[in-house]
C-alpha cells in the first residue's frame, strides 16, 4: 500500500522570510533563530551591548516582524566583538554569534551598512580583507594608516606620530608586509570560493 | 473455510474517518469478499460506539449466531472495552471482539481515498483471520492486601497516607531522613495565602505520627520490592539510630551535650550548624535524635559518649552497637512521594553562588527569613549582622534552559513573588524581581502578583546576564551588580544591590532512576516519574497498584502536591474496597516441554514476573506480575513463550489477512496457514 | 610531544615576545614544533563578515597546508586565541555540513589542495600545556618561582568559549591558567572578568566603547591588587598593554599594570634571562612589577576567622 505524502509543493513554493533567509544563510548547521524567547541574555551579557541601537534580542524580534531594512541598518552586528558570551550563555542556545556574521555580510552585500552609525566597521573588515587577499598575511602599518587615512585623517597623523611611533620604536610593527611563497595558489583558491558564493546567491538569492 | 460466523462492523466517527475511507464499499466488500474467511455480516454505521451502534452488534450477535465481531474503528486503546462489553452483553465472551484501527492506523495518515479505502480492507481481513484464531478468556482475580506503603514522608507522602488511614487501612510511611516533613517544614511561608508553613504543617505530621493505623518508620530506605499488585513484600532497611526508641524520651539532653558542631547541609540548606546527635527541627516527629556516624566523635575515635552520659533515662537511650534492621512488609499498594531536589546554581558560575557571599538560593532564603532559622528570621547578608538595603530576586535559574533543565519549574514565579513580599515587609528594602514570563496561574496567585506590585517591588522583565562584584562606576563599588537587558525599554542595565536571591529550579531527585527500576515504573529521561495518563490517569502508573504523587512525577506547588496525595490515596482506596482485582488476562505463558532453560528471557522482563525455576531449570511466568508486554515472547529463542492474545498463530494469521489483497483489492492469494 | 605550529600574523613581529618566549619554553617543557610551511593568516574576524566560503577556504588552505606536511595524529597549536578559534570552528563546522566540505574543497582544488575534515585537530598552546604537558612537568621545571607576584589570570573569551572541538575549560569562569600560574609559584588573584571580552578590533571601528571595555579589565585586574596580567592571545596583550595609556588619559585613571604573555612568565620561572622572553617590547614597563619578585614564599597572611555571627558559605567543588 502506497502512502502519498503530505502535500508540501505550495509551502516549498512560498516567498521566503527573512528570517528564513538568515537562517539558511548561517553555516554550520540549523542556528535555531526561531528559538528566541526574547529572555535579553544576549543583550544583558553583550559587552558592546550599551552602545548597540538594538540589542540582539530586539534584531531578532526585527528579524521575525521581517522589518529587513531596519534590521540591515543596524549598527548591532558591526558592534559584535565576537566573544561568544551570549552564544554560550543563551538557554535556547540559538548561535547568535554566528547569525551576527549572517547579518554583516548581508548588510555589506545590499550596500545598507553604509546608513549605520558603526559604517566604518565594515570597511575596516575590507581593507582587513584586501590585505590578506594581497599578501596572504595581515598588514597592521598598512591597515591602520589606510583604514584611518580614508575615515580619520587626523587620526592618522595622531597615530602615525602616537600609537604607530610607539610600535615601531618597540619593533612591534613592520613596515613593509610580509607575504606568503604560493600567493598565486591562494588567489586561485579564493577566486574560486568567490565564484561558488556568487553562484549560491544567485541560486538561493541574497544569499552570502 | 472457517467454521466461525465473523460480524464486521465499519465506523464512520462522524467524518473523521468516512471522508477518507469509503466506509459502506468497505462494508460491501467484506460481506462479499470475506464470505470464505466466515464473515456472515457486515455494516457500516456513523458511530459504532454510541448506544445504537452497540445494540446493532448485540442484536447481530443474537440473530445471526455470530461467533467474532471484528470492529474497524478508532484506536483499541480508546472504545476496545466498549465493545468487549457490548459483546458481553449479548452472551458473547468479550475476548473474541477483535478492533482494527482505521481511524488513527487509516483515515488520520492518508490522502488518497482510493488507496486509504484498500488500506481499510486489508486490514480488515487481517482482523478477521486474527479473530478466528481467538480464545475465549477468564480475567484473572487476586486478593488485595489492605495495607499501604507510602514513600516520602513530605507533605505529599503524610496526605496520602492520613487519607488511608482515616478510612481505616493500615499504611507503612517510610521516610530516609530522621524526621517527616519534607521541603515544606524548611519553608517559612507559604503563598499566596502567607501562612506559616509549619503552623500548617506540624499538627499533620503529629497526626501522622501519632495515627494508629499509620507505622512512621523514618531514617529508613526501601531496599527490594518484589510481587504485584494487591501483593507487594517490601524490605526496608531501617537504618541504626543509636537511639532506643522504646526508651527515648526526646528531652534533648544528648544534643545539647554533643560537643560536635557540624554544617547541617540538609534541613539548614548548609545555612546553619547542628549537632553531630541531631533532630533536624524540634517539631520534628518523631522526636528520637539521630547519632550521624561520620561526625561523631566517639565513631571517629572511639571516645567521647558524652550522649551516653549525659542522657536521663533507664536504661540508656543511647545504643552504640545498633545495627541496620531489616523489616518485610506486606502491603497491596505503593504510592511512590519521593519528592526533589533543587538545582545547585553553582552550576551557573556568572550568578556567582559559592564564590560571592551574598548570593542566596531559594532554600537558604527560607532558613533565612523561618523564624526557627539561624538567624531567628532576620533577613540579614552573610555576615550575619547587616541587613540588606536592596535585593535582587533571579527567577528561572536552571529552569528554562536547555544546558541545564528546558522545563519551567513552575513554582519559582509565586516563590520570587512571596520573596518579595517577605523582604519588602521585614526590611523595606528596595527589591527586584527578574523574570523571563511572569506565570501566576491558578487561584488567587494573580492576586498576589498585583498585591506586590502594590507594595512597590520592582519587576525587570529580562533573564539576568550575570551577577558580579566587578565594579565600573562609584556608585556599585562593594555592591553586586546585576547585569540585564530590561527587555521593555530594550537596554541593557546594571542594577546594584546587596542581596541576590537565586529562585533555583526544582530537579528529580538524583537517585530516582534507581527508585523507578526497583518499583518496576517508567521515569522520563530527566528523571520525573511518569504517569499512566498525563490528563486522565495522573497519579496511576503503567505497573499496577504503584502510584505516584507530588514532585516526583513533575515540579509543582503545595496546593497541587496535596490534591495528588490525597487523590493517589483515593485510587488506592478503591482498590482496597474492591478486595479483589480482576486482571486482563492477556499474559505470557510458557509452554514447559519446549523450555530450555537458557534463562535468556529471565533479566528481560520490565515488570519482575519471570521466575526461574533451578530444580526443574525451567522458566515461569507469574500471570498477576506479567503485563503482556511480549518481550519475553519475542526474545525466547525456542518459541517456548506464548501470549494469550499475540499467540503465533494469531499474528500469522493476521498477516497472511493482511496480504491477501492487492492494492487494487484483488485478491492475490489464499490462505497458506492454518 | 610534536605539534604543528601555526604562529598567526601577529606572532611574527607584533607579538614577537609571545612568539620568543614559546619557542623558549619549548624544550624545557619537552614540546617541539613544526611550523606550517607557507601558511597564511587566518582572516581574524573580519573575514567571515566579508564571505563565508572565502572565509572557510581561506582558513582551510592552513588546514590542507598542515595535513599535507605533518602525520596523522599530530595536533597543531596556535597561541592565538582567534586563530584558534578559527581553525577548530572551520574544522568543527567542515565536519558537520559535509556540503560546505565539498564547495570548500571545490575551491581548495583550484589551488591544487584537500582536506579531510576532521584530519587537523588544533589546540591552542595553553590547552596543549595544560592537557599534554600537565601541571606537573611544568612545576618541575621551576628554577626561580614567581614568588610574591601577584598575577590576574586573563583568558580573554575565544579559548573558553564556545569549544567546537571540545570544552577546554568554563566557558564562565575557566581556572586552567590559575592553576598554571600558581605552579609557577605567583600568588593568582581573584579577577572576576578574567573570561570577558578585550575589545577585539573594537580600538579601530570605536575608540570610545573599546577603551570603555578595557578599562573594566583594567579596573578589575587593580581593584583586586594585581601586580601583572597574564595573557595568552596577541589581541587581548595588544588592547589591555598599547591601550592603557589612552585608558588613563579617557578615565582619568593611572593604571601601571604590566600585560604579560603566560609563556613569558614560564619562562621567567624557568630562570631563563629575561631578553629571551622578549621583555622590552611591552608599552608598560613590566620591570618594577618583576622586581617585586621574592627570593622566599612570601607568609600567608591568615585568612581572616570569620566573625561569630556570620553566616556559613556555601562550599566550592574542589577544582584543582
Amino acid at each position: 500500500m502506497t502512502i502519498t505524502a503530505f502535500p508540501t509543493e505550495a509551502v516549498a513554493r512560498a516567498p521566503r522570510t527573512f528570517m528564513q533567509e538568515v537562517i539558511e544563510d548561517t553555516p554550520g548547521g540549523n542556528p535555531r533563530l526561531e528559538m528566541c524567547i526574547q529572555c535579553g541574555t544576549c543583550g544583558g551579557s553583550c559587552p558592546s551591548g550599551p552602545d548597540m541601537d538594538y540589542s540582539p534580542r530586539r534584531i531578532f524580534a526585527m528579524i521575525e516582524a521581517g522589518m529587513r531594512e531596519e534590521v540591515l541598518r543596524a549598527n548591532t552586528f558591526w558592534y559584535c566583538v565576537s566573544c561568544y558570551l551570549c552564544m554560550v550563555r543563551c538557554p535556547q542556545e540559538v548561535r547568535i554569534t554566528d547569525i551576527m556574521y549572517t547579518l554583516k555580510r548581508k548588510a555589506i552585500r545590499e550596500g545598507y551598512y553604509r546608513d549605520s552609525s558603526a559604517s566604518d566597521a565594515p570597511d575596516f573588515s575590507e581593507t582587513f580583507v584586501d590585505a590578506v587577499m594581497k599578501y596572504g598575511r595581515s598588514f597592521e602599518l598598512g591597515l591602520a594608516t589606510r583604514y584611518h587615512l580614508r575615515h580619520h585623517p587626523l587620526d592618522a597623523i595622531k597615530l602615525a606620530a602616537g600609537m604607530g611611533l610607539n610600535m615601531l620604536r618597540r619593533g612591534r610593527m613592520d613596515l613593509t608586509p610580509r607575504r606568503i611563497n604560493n600567493l598565486d595558489q591562494l588567489h586561485a583558491i579564493m577566486d574560486k570560493a568567490k565564484e561558488i558564493s556568487q553562484a549560491e546567491r544567485a541560486q538561493i538569492g541574497g544569499g552570502a | 473455510m472457517s467454521e466461525e460466523r465473523v460480524g464486521v462492523y465499519v465506523c464512520h466517527c462522524g467524518s473523521n474517518i468516512a471522508s477518507v475511507v469509503n466506509v459502506e464499499d468497505v462494508a460491501v466488500w467484506a460481506k462479499e469478499e470475506l464470505a470464505d474467511q466466515g464473515v456472515v455480516v457486515a455494516r457500516d454505521y456513523k458511530f459504532m460506539c454510541s448506544s445504537l451502534g452497540q445494540e446493532l452488534i448485540q442484536d447481530d450477535i443474537k440473530e445471526h449466531g455470530l461467533t467474532r465481531v471484528v470492529v474497524a474503528a478508532c484506536s483499541p486503546h480508546l472504545h476496545e472495552k466498549t465493545f468487549r462489553t457490548a459483546c458481553n452483553r449479548a452472551g458473547l465472551n468479550p475476548f473474541l471482539c477483535e478492533m482494527v484501527s482505521v481511524r488513527e492506523q487509516v483515515s488520520w495518515v492518508h490522502t488518497d481515498k482510493e488507496l486509504a479505502t484498500n488500506k481499510a480492507k486489508a486490514m480488515i481481513a487481517g482482523g478477521v483471520e486474527r479473530v478466528v484464531h481467538h480464545q475465549p478468556l477468564e480475567p484473572l482475580h487476586v486478593p488485595i492486601n489492605p495495607a499501604t506503603l507510602v514513600v516520602g514522608g513530605g507533605i505529599a507522602g503524610i496526605q496520602a497516607a492520613l487519607e488511608i488511614a482515616d478510612s481505616g487501612f493500615p499504611v507503612y510511611l517510610v521516610e530516609r531522613e530522621p524526621t517527616i516533613g519534607g521541603h515544606m517544614a524548611q519553608f517559612d511561608k507559604t503563598f499566596p495565602t502567607l501562612d506559616c508553613a509549619a503552623c500548617i504543617l506540624t499538627p499533620k505530621m503529629v497526626d501522622a505520627g501519632a495515627h494508629p493505623n499509620i507505622t512512621l518508620l523514618t531514617w529508613s530506605e526501601v531496599e527490594r520490592v518484589d510481587g504485584f499488585v494487591g501483593n507487594f513484600t517490601v524490605t526496608v532497611r531501617k537504618k541504626a539510630r543509636y537511639v532506643r526508641e522504646d526508651v527515648c524520651t526526646g528531652c534533648g539532653i544528648c544534643i545539647e551535650k554533643c560537643p560536635v558542631k557540624v554544617l547541617d547541609q540538609n534541613f539548614e540548606a548548609g545555612l546553619g550548624y547542628r549537632k553531630a546527635v541531631y533532630r533536624p527541627f524540634p517539631q520534628a516527629v518523631p522526636k528520637y535524635p539521630v547519632i550521624d556516624t561520620e561526625n561523631c566523635t566517639y565513631f571517629k575515635r572511639g571516645k567521647c559518649k558524652a550522649c551516653q552520659i549525659f542522657c536521663p533515662t533507664q536504661p540508656n537511650s543511647i545504643d552504640f552497637e545498633q545495627k541496620d534492621q531489616f523489616i518485610q512488609i506486606q502491603v497491596g499498594n505503593i504510592i511512590l512521594a519521593t519528592g526533589y531536589d533543587l538545582f545547585d546554581p553553582r552550576r551557573i558560575p556568572q550568578y556567582g553562588y559559592g564564590r560571592l557571599a551574598n548570593v542566596f538560593t531559594s532554600l537558604e532564603f527560607e532558613r533565612l527569613c523561618n523564624a526557627a532559622g539561624p538567624t531567628n528570621g532576620d533577613i540579614v547578608l552573610r555576615d550575619g549582622v547587616t541587613k540588606p538595603k536592596s535585593v535582587g530576586i533571579i527567577h528561572c535559574v536552571g529552569s528554562r534552559d536547555r544546558r541545564y533543565n528546558n522545563y519551567c519549574s513552575g513554582i519559582c514565579c509565586m516563590q520570587s513573588l512571596k520573596f518579595a513580599h517577605l523582604v519588602k515587609e521585614r526590611t523595606g528594602a528596595d527589591v527586584y524581581n527578574f523574570y523571563i514570563d511572569m506565570r501566576t496561574a491558578y487561584k488567587d496567585y494573580d492576586e498576589f502578583y498585583q498585591k506586590v506590585l502594590e507594595e512597590g517591588v520592582h519587576f525587570v522583565r529580562g533573564r539576568v546576564a550575570e551577577v558580579t562584584d566587578a565594579a565600573r562606576k562609584p556608585g556599585e563599588e562593594g555592591k553586586l551588580i546585576i547585569q540585564v537587558e530590561d527587555t521593555f525599554i530594550g537596554k541593557q542595565r546594571r542594577i546594584p544591590v546587596d542581596m541576590v536571591i537565586l529562585s533555583a529550579a526544582l530537579q528529580p531527585r538524583a537517585d530516582a532512576n534507581e527508585v523507578a527500576q526497583k518499583f518496576g515504573i517508567a521515569c522520563s529521561t530527566k528523571g520525573w516519574f511518569i504517569e499512566k495518563h498525563p490528563k486522565l490517569d495522573p497519579v496511576a502508573t503503567m505497573t499496577e497498584g504503584i502510584y505516584v504523587a507530588g514532585c516526583a512525577q513533575g515540579p509543582k506547588d503545595i496546593p497541587s502536591t496535596v490534591a495528588q496525595g490525597a487523590a493517589a490515596a483515593a485510587r488506592v482506596l478503591g482498590r482496597i474496597q474492591m478486595q479483589e482485582l480482576a486482571l486482563e488476562p492477556i499474559r505470557a505463558s510458557v509452554i514447559e516441554e519446549k523450555c530450555s532453560g537458557c534463562r535468556i528471557c529471565n533479566d528481560m522482563c520490565p515488570f519482575n514476573a519471570i521466575i526461574f525455576h533451578e530444580d526443574r531449570m525451567v522458566t515461569e511466568i507469574n500471570p498477576a506480575l506479567c503485563q503482556g508486554c511480549g518481550t519475553c515472547v519475542a526474545a525466547c529463542p525456542s518459541n517456548a513463550i506464548t501470549g494469550t492474545q499475540f499467540s503465533t498463530e494469531q499474528i500469522m494469521a493476521q498477516i497472511e489477512g493482511l496480504l491477501m489483497f492487492n492494492v487494487e483489492g484483488e485478491l492475490i492469494r489464499e490462505m497458506a496457514y492454518a | 610531544m610534536k605539534y604543528t605550529y601555526y604562529p598567526g600574523c601577529s606572532l611574527e613581529k607584533n607579538a614577537s615576545a609571545y612568539h620568543d618566549s614559546t619557542m623558549a619554553v619549548a624544550a624545557p617543557l619537552g614540546m617541539t614544533f613544526q611550523e606550517v610551511e607557507d601558511w597564511n593568516c587566518c582572516g581574524a574576524v573580519e573575514m567571515m563578515a566579508i564571505d563565508k566560503m572565502q572565509a572557510y577556504a581561506l582558513i582551510s588552505r592552513n588546514l590542507a597546508l598542515a595535513a599535507a606536511q605533518t602525520p596523522p595524529g599530530q595536533r597543531m597549536v596556535a597561541p592565538c586565541s582567534a586563530c584558534f578559534l578559527n581553525l577548530s570552528k572551520c574544522d568543527a563546522h567542515l565536519t558537520k555540513d559535509p556540503s560546505l566540505a565539498a564547495k570548500v574543497n571545490q575551491a581548495l582544488a583550484a589551488g591544487g589542495l584537500h582536506y579531510t575534515p576532521g584530519r587537523v585537530q588544533t589546540r591552542h598552546l595553553l590547552e596543549a600545556v595544560v592537557k599534554d604537558v600537565g601541571y606537573a612537568a611544568v612545576k618541575a621545571q621551576v628554577k626561580r618561582p614567581l614568588y610574591g607576584l601577584k598575577v590576574a589570570p586573563y583568558y580573554g573569551c575565544l579559548i573558553v568559549r564556545p569549544g567546537f572541538l571540545e570544552k577546554f575549560d568554563d566557558h564562565e569562569y575557566p581556572t586552567s591558567l590559575d592553576v598554571l600560574m600558581r605552579a609557577l609559584g605567583a600568588d593568582v588573584v581573584d579577577f572576576p572578568m578574567k573570561a570577558h571580552c578585550c575589545g577585539g578590533h573594537m580600538t579601530q571601528i570605536s575608540e570610545e566603547v573599546a577603551l570603555g571595555l578595557i578599562y573594566r579589565l583594567l579596573k578589575n585586574a587593580a581593584d583586586y591588587g594585581a601586580d601583572v596580567i597574564a595573557t595568552i592571545c596577541p589581541m587581548c596583550q595588544l588592547n589591555l598593554d598599547a591601550y592603557q595609556e589612552n585608558v588613563n588619559k579617557y578615565f582619568g585613571t593611572n593604571f601601571r599594570i604590566p600585560i604579560l604573555y603566560f609563556t613569558q612568565l614560564m619562562g621567567l620561572a624557568f630562570g631563563m634571562e629575561p631578553t629571551r622572553l622578549g621583555f622590552g617590547k611591552e608599552f608598560i614597563d613590566a620591570a618594577p612589577a618583576l622586581n617585586k619578585i621574592g627570593v622566599e614564599p612570601p607568609e600567608r597572611s591568615k585568612p581572616e576567622r570569620p566573625s561569630k555571627d556570620a553566616l556559613p558559605m556555601p562550599v566550592m567543588p574542589e577544582k584543582e
